[in-house]
């Protein structure tokens, strides 16, 4: 068993032009200002963390920002459209038009190491990790294939005995 | 997109969205509160795709995604016949989710190399929960079919009647065929040596005796229905019927 500091990160080619878009961006302000937007249903991924926020950029007066969804029935996309309005309204940006796209898929190899350290924090095991979350022992199972969101499975702990969510691996 | 490629789309849309709609019968339902999620993802997971595919000819045809999907009668949808039969038992759905499963996987995977970029973008995105799904499913096989009495015979009594709607998922129109040909489309009846494969291994690990052969029905892509999708459309269209244009 591989431990979560020892971990080689290997990051997909378009998740590092993901990464370099944001680096060589000319409005680095734009970018900070939604990280502030969230996972509806795991508060402790910003959006770009999870990789769905794909690009910012200025188009004319406009903002054009482009997510690219987890699951193709993910529901949490909505609001998360509106989050990122209001998040540019309360900074006086309301010239925004998002845009989705389905390429590159997503993946939850685009996951950084930091925001799989979060999910762990958060009681969430990471995707492709089977220790507990809770306690950090490997004695667990799978209880389920899909868990309370499409992003999710179930899983148990045989030791501490409590449940908890994976992260899928996709 | 070209009309041509828009009329596909609607055709791979209406297999998505009446298999979504079938799935989504079971909320609240399944036999235990891990299925009930399970089976409410894997439609959300169809019902996405279904959006997906009629955003992209909806821009073609400009229409609304919701007109194509609330707006239409039985005879206009083109899906397999198979998406539209009952829920049936547990087994039942399970049976025809691994067919299918079995089928996506491979048809999927070769439309996200069409020269189409949209139906392109859309089969690489879902190739990849197809392939969750037919590991779900197929552990549902072994688990009917070399579990219980019961279960084994009404998942024999499942894929007896599923047997004869199988050959269509591999069945080619004039349409398909020239799609095909312009790399836009992709040939079905070259999957079916893979989808064949992936069946046998699994009804055999199952313990279930293999598909029986001899008899097949199709009409799905021409409009041509069983008499069950009349029945579920008028349930899931009813609200855009009753108050047309409604939005939430
Ligand atoms: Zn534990």
């Amino acid at each position: 068993m591989v431990s979560a500091a020892r971990r080689i990160e290997l990051v997909p080619a378009e998740e590092t032009e993901r990464r370099a878009r944001r680096d060589c961006s000319k409005e680095p302000e734009l970018w900070a200002l939604l990280d502030a937007v969230t996972d509806p249903e795991i508060p402790v991924l910003s959006l770009w963390d999870l990789g769905v926020l794909q690009n910012i950029e200025r188009v004319g007066h406009r903002i054009l920002v482009t997510l690219t969804p987890t699951y193709s029935g993910c529901p949490a996309l909505v609001t998360m459209q509106e989050d990122i309005r209001a998040r540019f309204a309360e900074a006086g940006l309301t010239d925004v038009d998002i845009v989705q796209v389905l390429s590159p898929a997503w993946s939850s190899q685009w996951l950084s190491q930091a925001a799989r350290e979060k999910l762990t924090a958060y009681g969430i095991a990471p995707p492709g990790d089977e220790r507990c979350p809770h306690c950090g022992s490997s004695n667990t199972h799978r209880v389920a294939e899909f868990g309370s969101t499409a992003c999710k499975a179930m899983w148990r702990c045989d030791d501490c005995l409590e449940p908890f969510d994976q992260f899928k691996a996709i | 997109m070209d009309a041509r490629a828009a009329a596909y789309a609607i055709g791979l849309g209406d297999d998505a969205l009446v298999l979504g709609q079938r799935l989504t019968e079971w909320c609240g339902k399944a036999p235990f509160l891990e299925e009930d999620l399970a089976l409410a993802n894997t439609a959300l997971d169809y019902i996405g795709r279904a959006r997906f595919f009629y955003q992209a000819a909806g821009v073609n045809t400009g229409r609304s995604e919701d007109e194509i999907a609330f707006g239409r009668d039985a005879r206009e949808f083109t899906n397999h016949l198979i998406y539209e039969l009952p829920r049936g038992d547990f087994a039942f759905t399970m049976a025809r989710q691994f067919l299918i499963d079995a089928f996506m996987v491979p048809f999927l995977d070769a439309l996200s190399t069409s020269r189409d970029e949209q139906l392109a973008g859309i089969a690489a995105k879902a190739v990849k929960e197809s392939r969750y799904h037919l590991r779900r499913s197929g552990d549902w096989m072994v688990r009917l079919g070399d579990g219980t009495d019961e279960s084994r015979q009404r998942t024999i009594a499942a894929l007896d009647t599923l047997a004869g709607y199988v050959d269509e998922l591999f069945e080619m129109d004039s349409l398909e065929a020239e799609l095909a040909t312009d790399g836009i489309g992709v040939d079905r009846a070259r999957l079916k040596d893979a989808w064949q494969r992936t069946v046998a291994r699994v009804l055999e690990d199952a313990t279930l005796p293999q598909l029986a052969t001899g008899w097949n029905v199709s009409g799905g892509r021409r409009g041509i229905h069983t008499e069950h999708l009349g029945h579920m459309l008028s349930e899931l269209q009813f609200v855009q019927r009753a108050y047309p244009g409604l939005q939430w």
